[in-house]
């Protein structure tokens, strides 16, 4: 049970990761009905976001430390970040340390931004073309935007820590009642699966109970009618793009402290996630939360040893046997809508 | 010729004229001076550049003429390579049994995999694709090891059994040849300045890339050809004419799967190993910017796509800041630092961001790719002639 309870949690994260890239995808899908291949390195902007404003914070000069020399007898000098020139030096220890949270308000508007530009600069005139040219133009932007990231932060893994407080593990098992020492959970992952829990929940109330949602989702049913009716449905289809660009933006901000991001994160995780949309439905959001969890969770229980022994090579390959399944025997999926790009 | 029409076999002498030709065309610098480095003419990336040229060919048969969208072919390749090392190792050096078996294997995948995405259409053929070849990808990385190598790659080793070869004289490693030729001789002729290479390996993957070529043509030019451009432009009108599209598509698939499996088998006869790595998905995806690039349905566009982006693969990414600051030394120092800054990101490591972004504008300005842009050139300056040019204004080249 322990062990059941621990895959659980073990999915949670990655899972979290998939269903925030996969909706993001869907949403674009279903507004505008364009099939984004660059969505992966949105959620590697994201991560990158908050790479630089941790440098940004870590922006330091030289100070003589006083009373004090090297063995040379030269006075010591000593790096100090501007921000404790600012704040003072504990607020600046504070914000430099919770850098991974704030950046989550740094890279919003920067997302937004990219987004808005992606959608009005390049894929506007995409709408009329095939969904193969969609794919192969965002297909070669995202290797652009990837090659771009890897010119300036170098192709090495930049690790970037989580908040003093949210580092290190905490006894899950027994605050649950287990015997201690089962269910060992690190705090972040905890906390990223909470943030994502929010975030989408943010999305679908903002979709349900705003009448901006309610314009949006109903030119997602009929585009041509809500047009008709007098409502600039393209102007907010761009928002939305530049919101589904700061959902994945989100999601690879907070995504730093698990795995330290690299130029080809948005790749590695683009694949699973159209994987995941697949399996989802296409142009259904709740199908691709569904999915997303269900995929994470899934591939951590195929991980486990006993199941490796029994199959052996199953954790690698469990996303993909599961989306082949799906497609044959379920072809929109598991909450798609019937008609959605079965031509 | 070779029941051909005339335009068709004036393209088939064009190819094999520069293929045959290729040592004197890639090399057009003398050795030692400053260009070089631009000269394409050495052995190992002549064949790269045919063989890819094979694979592009093959890739094409589907998505040029039947318009479904792989990635995952880069897996019939891998299918391909370890088949001709396993040959290698078992049987013989000879190449024509590795390359017969990785054709028979790589086809064999292909009808599985085939029967299976083909099912689906559009964009769920794509993902189909893709999970097969991932998942081919991860296992052969994991799983398979004893049949694939694993991470190490699948190599020859002297004590591999090769029932019709034995063992090797001098206890060196054997090398791939046919019938006593070594794929790695090449002879030299130094002419002047300039020295041009010619390899055996790189002669027998050009004739096979001509045989695969002249076939593509056949099948371009055949009635089962125009069935598989029928179902690109409409499947279900073919539908309705009570024909099933289901056999074409599929034998189209297994077509291209076998050319991917000839290119994988090929590059295992040049260098006799096979790692899983050239059956991830960005191998896939690799070909079908290949395919892009020259031009989709088109005979002569594929080759050219992968010679274009082998050429920047192995050349553009050579240059550095060095070479750069050398070409630009003539300008003042403010001026040369600010042009090579500008420079810079676009060549050496950052190759891939020069072909991203050329990629981009062929699939936003020139769907067509290379033979659409060469085309329209063509058309413009045969307009200029009889007209003046400010007629052919008027009249854009659309």
């Amino acid at each position: 049970m322990d062990a059941l309870i621990l895959q659980i949690l073990n999915g949670l994260d990655k899972g979290s990761a998939y269903a925030l890239i996969a909706l993001g995808l869907t949403l674009i899908f279903g507004t505008l009905g364009v099939v984004n291949f660059a969505h992966g390195a949105l959620f590697m902007i994201g991560a990158f976001c908050a790479v630089t404003l941790n440098r940004l914070f870590n922006l330091s000069h030289e100070v003589e430390v006083p009373g004090e020399t090297d063995f040379l007898g030269n006075p010591l000098m000593r790096d100090v970040p501007y921000l404790y020139d600012i704040v003072g030096e504990s607020a600046g220890a504070a914000i430099i340390d919770w850098s991974v949270p704030l950046a989550i308000l740094f890279a919003i508007p920067i997302m937004i931004i990219v987004g808005v530009i992606m959608e009005r600069g390049l894929i506007k005139h995409f709408y009329k073309r095939p969904h193969a040219d969609q794919i192969l133009v965002t297909f070669g932007l995202a290797i652009v935007l990837q090659e771009i990231i890897k010119y300036y932060y170098g192709a090495n893994p930049i690790p970037t820590p989580a908040p003093d407080a949210f580092r290190g593990s905490f006894d899950f098992g027994a605050m649950i009642g287990f015997d201690p020492n089962t269910i060992i959970y690190p705090y972040w992952r905890l906390v990223y699966f909470c943030f994502s829990v929010v975030i989408i929940g943010a999305v679908f109330a903002f979709l349900q109970f705003t009448t901006f949602g309610m314009v949006v989702r109903a030119g997602m049913a009929d585009r041509e009618t809500v047009g008709l009716l007098g409502i600039d449905i393209d102007k907010r289809f761009t928002i939305m793009f530049g919101l589904a660009a700061a959902v994945a933006g989100l999601a690879g901000v907070m995504y730093t402290p698990i795995n330290s991001p690299n130029y080809h994160m948005g790749m590695d995780f683009l694949v699973l996630s159209f994987v995941v949309v697949v399996v989802g439905g296409m142009g259904s959001l709740p199908g691709a939360v569904l999915a997303g969890f269900l995929l994470g969770i899934l591939e951590s229980f195929a991980s486990m040893r006993e199941v490796i022994n029994f199959v052996p090579g199953i954790n690698q390959v469990i996303i993909y046997l599961v989306a082949i399944i799906i497609l044959l025997t379920r072809p929109r999926g598991l909450m798609g809508r019937k008609g959605v790009m079965e031509d | 010729m070779f029941g051909l029409e005339k335009k068709d076999a004036t393209l088939l002498l064009l190819v094999a004229a520069l293929t045959i030709f290729a040592p004197f065309l890639l090399n057009p610098f003398p050795e030692g001076s400053a260009m070089a480095q631009f000269n394409a003419g050495y052995p190992d990336l002549m064949q790269r550049f045919v063989i890819f040229g094979i694979f592009a060919i093959g890739f094409n048969i589907l998505f040029g003429l039947t318009g479904y969208l792989s990635f995952g072919h880069a897996a019939f390749l891998g299918v391909g390579s370890y088949a001709a090392v396993w040959m290698f190792k078992l049987l013989s050096m000879n190449v024509l049994p590795a390359i017969l078996l990785a054709v028979v294997m790589s086809g064999l995948f292909a009808l599985l995999i085939g029967y299976i995405s083909l099912r689906r259409s559009g964009i769920y053929f794509s993902i189909l694709t893709l999970a097969f070849a991932q998942m081919m990808f991860a296992l052969a990385y994991s799983v398979l090891t004893p049949i694939t190598g694993g991470e190490t790659g699948l190599q020859l080793a002297l004590s591999d059994p090769r029932i019709l070869d034995g063992g090797t004289a001098d206890g060196n490693l054997p090398v791939p040849g046919l019938f006593g030729l070594e794929m790695r001789d090449s002879a030299q002729l130094e002419l002047g300045a300039w020295v041009f290479t010619f390899n055996i390996g790189y002669y027998f993957c050009a004739i096979v890339m001509l045989l695969a070529f002249y076939l593509a043509i056949r099948i371009f030019r055949s009635p089962f050809g125009m069935m598989l451009r029928a179902i690109k432009s409409n499947q279900q009108r073919l539908n309705y004419t009570g024909l099933n599209p289901k056999p074409y598509t599929l034998a189209a698939f297994v077509i291209s799967g076998m050319y991917a499996g000839l290119a994988g088998a090929l590059m295992a006869s040049m260098d006799p190993l096979a790692g899983a790595e050239r059956m991830f998905w960005t191998a896939s995806g690799e070909v079908v910017l290949m395919t892009i690039l020259g031009g989709v349905g088109t005979l002569i566009g594929p080759v050219l796509g992968a010679g274009a982006i082998k050429y920047m693969e192995n050349i553009i990414s050579k240059i550095n800041s060095d070479i750069l600051h050398g070409w630009f030394a003539f300008l003042p120092d403010g001026l040369e630092d600010f042009i090579v800054a500008v420079i810079y990101p676009f060549i050496g490591k950052g190759w891939h961001l020069t072909l991203g972004l050329i990629f981009m504008a062929v699939v936003i300005f020139l769907p067509g790719g290379l033979v659409e842009g060469g085309q329209r050139i063509a058309r413009a300056f045969r307009r200029k002639k009889p007209d003046t040019p400010k007629s052919a204004k008027t009249e854009p080249a659309e």
